[in-house]
């Protein structure tokens, strides 16, 4: 079977478990069967099946189970984000679409040859810190919760953050491709523009103080510099000015002494100083309270979950519980609907979706192609585990999304256009190991 | 390059293996613990999708539900129709301030999740169904017009009701106040806040009956005078000389009222007058941990057994610094202070009634219980309480004679607000002084039942901030929760 009519039938299947699901949360919102998932899942599944129908043109020989999988996980959170806020769910159809249009925009343009991004590597990665900068330039930027990440322009919002971490990955692939001898050979003079470059957006994350931003361009450095020279000593290097780093942060901003108290400790017997009343309370209901509120909407999940629909979000009179459930907290409203075993099926995707990412890395001929899919496939699995593992309490939390699952416009076009890249990556090194 | 490829690919699946392990372990390992936090905001909304069972009394509805639908769902709150009559007992279930009461003790019954079988089997065909869990219904042993009786001749002193029937235990009448409404509690909370009675703080929230600590003044001596009839060291013919007070380590323990010492009286007359200095003298002879052995023989140093959470039920006994004191010598505590009830002894008006039932029941102590049955959805009786022994607190002899010096004190001495025509009662009035004036903690401990019967009452009331005496201030109150009951008797 070719791997476009292979991954037509992995559609297929994906469409029946997102059917299952909608149908759920429908049956339980409404209390009848209706037939109104179908024209959900219709409306959703057409699209992929659009994107599928580009992808047979344009990377014929690419990757079958990517698509499959990003639709399940977008189809996924789609139906937990309807279950929240219909009207959320509406406006995260409508940025699925656009992203899938970015897709076939991507698979469209690059079709011949993607590689033509690495030279315009330094244009990526001046862009990258240009991108991130833009939220502080006065009234283009926006403040959502303290924070200034996103910029406005008429009436809608984006958060370049997103986009410029895939612009970050394009330059330093194509920049270690090219230095990665040198610097294997520890040729620290090489360094320069690599250091200028990815240091200042560092500098930019940390200074607006977007830090799940910061660990997760971090991580992808690291993983990238040791995938391309192979010495442990620059991760180790990096590890050390990380650690530095965090002393630094830790002692400077309070936001993050309070994030990591939270984490220790985000139950306390006694009544503790609380930054959001000024006054003395358990941090359970102050401080740590959207944490907490997590781990009992998790903990309440059990083995088999409460069932789509059915589980706990709002107090009796609809308040929410969780805040940001649609977005940083997405993970806790699945693991308390769907349980150890839905949410446990959730992370496996994931892993499946990284094992055929790091797959393309290995098979791609190319230093380029290598570092770009490492780079891509890395950081989502390293954004997951920032984002579920600050919920679960594995690190301390900050706020960024949930690749593909979480409600947010710019984290799907910039993933759309991370599967676009993967996709080319794959094609071309499948293509190339057929014709040989 | 395809080694460190492999290696961080590694990496990546080792940091998502973590996620699965870390989900894991709060979902199975840590979900008991966080479910029971008082804190936990999700289970306390989630409990609310249980159709929970009412909790009646034999005659009225304490606790039932009420359906609240918000958008797609729909939630059952609880109502108490009778208000504050049962507050204390029955406590409240709110999505705000969690539970108290048998609604908290009684949770797992309530939502049909406590762990029988036959209780899992229903729960789970409910769930496959879509239909909302219910959960069983509690049959308490209250009569509504002791509590009513009980709370009304309170009125807005601080204090408790607690009436056992001494044969089986069953507690007919456990009244605190000041009460509280317990439909404010969810959304008008401030008004329970507002709550003022002749104390400070009200405290409307405590259940005085089970929960709240006072000296038992004089109540005691009935302990005393137990532990001397049963030591076979005195009868109630053993003759002392009242010079108005007693020497103990060389200082002088005044009678109440020191102006008319009573010169020769009997054991008997003693207690029927309440002779502060004959029970020193025996409470010198007796020794501290003669007398400490009796109260617990009556229960005292434990937290009486009830449904009720055992936060709101204390021991009683001697207290030093908070907490609970079991002398091991005698010289460590007074015990002539101790035997009319002074020496740091604090008790529940719970555990006296409890005295006063054993000394009614031929010296038998009974498990107090409040919960008659509990019945299944369907109407079956899933669990019914039967009632069982404790112990023996004092032998059949000493239980008649103590009786009838109780008798004697109700018939012709200093409880004789507390009779009631038809019934044989007998009682013990205690009056302990706080040290300022008018905030005497006053008593009344008695039992009561029909001539020639065994009784079928043991009351224990108590007055907070009086300035009279327990004769004058509990006895009538007793007089009142006796005659209602009696009329509800005679209803039914």
């Amino acid at each position: 079977m070719s791997a476009r009519n292979k991954e037509l039938l992995n559609l297929g299947f994906a469409a029946l478990v997102a059917s299952a699901a909608f149908a759920s949360v429908s049956i339980v919102g409404t209390g009848l069967v209706t037939t109104r998932w179908l024209g959900y899942v219709g409306v959703v599944f057409g699209l992929y099946l659009a994107a599928h129908v580009v992808a047979r043109f344009t990377v014929p020989y690419a990757d079958p189970t990517l698509l499959p999988l990003v639709g399940l996980l977008t189809a996924l959170g789609l139906t937990v984000i309807y279950r929240l806020d219909p009207e959320d769910a509406r406006r995260q159809a409508v940025w699925v679409a656009l992203g899938i249009g970015i897709l076939a925009a991507t698979l469209f343009w690059l079709r011949f040859d993607y590689r033509v991004l690495e030279r315009y590597k330094y244009i990526f990665g001046i862009s990258a810190v240009v991108l991130l900068l833009l939220p502080s330039v006065p009234g283009l930027g926006h403040q959502v919760n303290g924070v200034k990440l996103w910029i406005k322009v008429g009436p809608m919002q984006f958060q370049p953050g997103e986009l410029a971490k895939i612009f970050m990955i394009i330059f330093l692939a194509g920049y270690l491709r090219d230095k990665r001898e040198a610097l294997a050979q520890g040729r620290l003079k090489d360094l320069g523009p690599l250091l200028l470059i990815w240091g200042a957006s560092m500098l930019v994350l940390v200074q607006t103080s977007d830090l799940g931003s910061a660990l997760l361009n971090f991580g992808i450095f690291l993983a990238m510099v040791y995938a391309a020279t192979g010495r442990l000593i620059y991760v180790g290097a990096g590890l050390g000015l990380f650690l530095a780093g965090s002393a630094v942060l830790y002692n400077s901003l309070g936001r993050v002494q309070q994030r990591v108290t939270v984490w220790l400790h985000p139950w306390t017997d006694e009544r503790v100083y609380c930054s959001i009343s000024g006054k003395l309370d358990f941090r359970q209901n102050c401080d740590s309270y959207q944490l907490v509120k997590s781990l009992y909407s998790i903990a309440n999940g059990g083995y088999g979950g409460t069932g789509l629909g059915k589980g706990t979000f709002t107090t009796v009179d609809g308040t929410q519980l969780i805040p940001y459930l649609n977005t940083d907290f997405i993970y806790s409203a699945i693991a308390q609907e769907v349980g150890l075993i839905g949410s446990a099926a959730v992370l496996l995707l994931v892993m499946v979706f990284v094992a055929r990412g790091m797959r393309i890395a290995l098979i791609a001929q190319d230093g380029f192609s290598k570092l770009l899919a490492t780079g891509l496939t890395f950081g989502l699995a390293l954004q997951t585990f920032i984002i579920v593992g600050g919920v679960l309490r594995v690190v301390p939390l900050t706020g960024i999304t949930l690749p593909f699952v979480s409600y947010g416009g710019s984290s799907i076009l910039s993933n759309f256009v991370m599967l676009a890249l993967l996709l080319l990556v794959s094609n071309r090194a499948t293509a190339t190991a057929v014709t040989r | 390059m395809n080694r460190q490829i492999s290696r961080v690919a590694g990496l990546a699946m080792g940091l998502l293996i973590a996620l699965i392990v870390a989900t894991t372990y709060w979902q199975t390992w840590a979900r008991p613990a966080l479910a029971e936090r008082q804190d936990n905001a999700i289970q306390r909304v989630a409990q609310f999708e249980i159709k929970r069972g009412p909790i009646l009394s034999p005659s009225r509805v304490l606790a039932r539900n009420k359906e609240r639908r918000v958008g797609d769902r729909t939630f059952y709150l609880r109502r108490y129709p009778q208000g504050p009559l049962t507050a204390h007992v029955v406590g409240y279930s709110t999505v705000a301030r969690a539970r108290t009461g048998l609604e908290r003790s009684l949770n797992s019954i309530l939502t049909g999740s406590e762990r029988s079988l036959s209780s899992l089997v229903d729960r789970s065909l409910d769930k496959l169904n879509g239909r909302p869990i219910v959960g069983d219904t509690v049959v308490t042993t209250l009569d509504m017009n002791g509590q009513r009786a009980a709370l009304e001749a309170l009125g807005t002193r601080c204090g408790a009701v607690v009436v056992l029937d001494p044969r089986t235990g069953r507690v007919r009448v456990m009244v605190s106040s000041p009460s509280y409404n317990p439909n404010d509690v969810e959304e008008n909370f401030g008004r329970i806040g507002k709550i003022r009675a002749d104390c400070t703080p009200a405290s409307p929230l405590l259940n005085r009956a089970s929960q709240g600590l006072y000296p038992p003044g004089s109540t005691f001596k009935v302990v005393t005078a137990s532990a001397a009839l049963d030591s076979r060291t005195f009868t109630t013919e053993s003759t002392f000389y009242d010079p108005g007070y007693c020497t103990v380590y060389g200082k002088r323990v005044n009678n109440f009222d020191t102006s008319r010492p009573f010169g020769t009286v009997t054991l008997a007359t003693a207690l029927q007058f309440s002779v502060n200095s004959v029970f020193c003298n025996i409470g010198l002879k007796l020794g501290a941990k003669a007398i400490v052995k009796q109260a617990k023989a009556f229960g005292f140093y434990e937290r009486p057994p009830l449904e009720t959470p055992e936060s709101e039920r204390l021991p009683s006994g001697l207290y030093m610094d908070g907490e609970l004191y079991d002398p091991r010598r005698d010289r460590d505590v007074d015990p002539g202070r101790m035997a009319f009830g002074q020496e740091r002894l604090l008790v529940t008006p719970l555990q006296m009634a409890m005295v006063a039932g054993s000394i009614g029941n031929d010296g038998i102590l009974m498990r107090p219980f409040v919960v008659e049955k509990t019945v299944t959805p369907n109407g079956k009786t899933r669990t019914r309480t039967q009632p069982t022994k404790i112990r023996r607190a004092v032998s059949p002899a000493t239980a008649r004679d103590v009786g009838d010096m109780m008798v004697r004190a109700v018939q012709a001495g200093t409880g004789g607000a507390a009779q009631v025509s038809g019934l044989r009662v007998g009682g013990k009035t205690g009056t302990a002084e706080t040290g300022i004036d008018g905030s005497n903690t006053t008593w009344f401990i008695a039992f009561a039942g029909a001539d020639g019967e065994k009784p079928r009452y043991a009351i224990a009331v108590v007055l907070q901030n009086q300035s009279l005496t327990g004769g004058a201030t509990a006895a009538p109150i007793a007089r009142q929760v006796l005659q209602a009951l009696l009329t509800s008797t005679a209803k039914n």
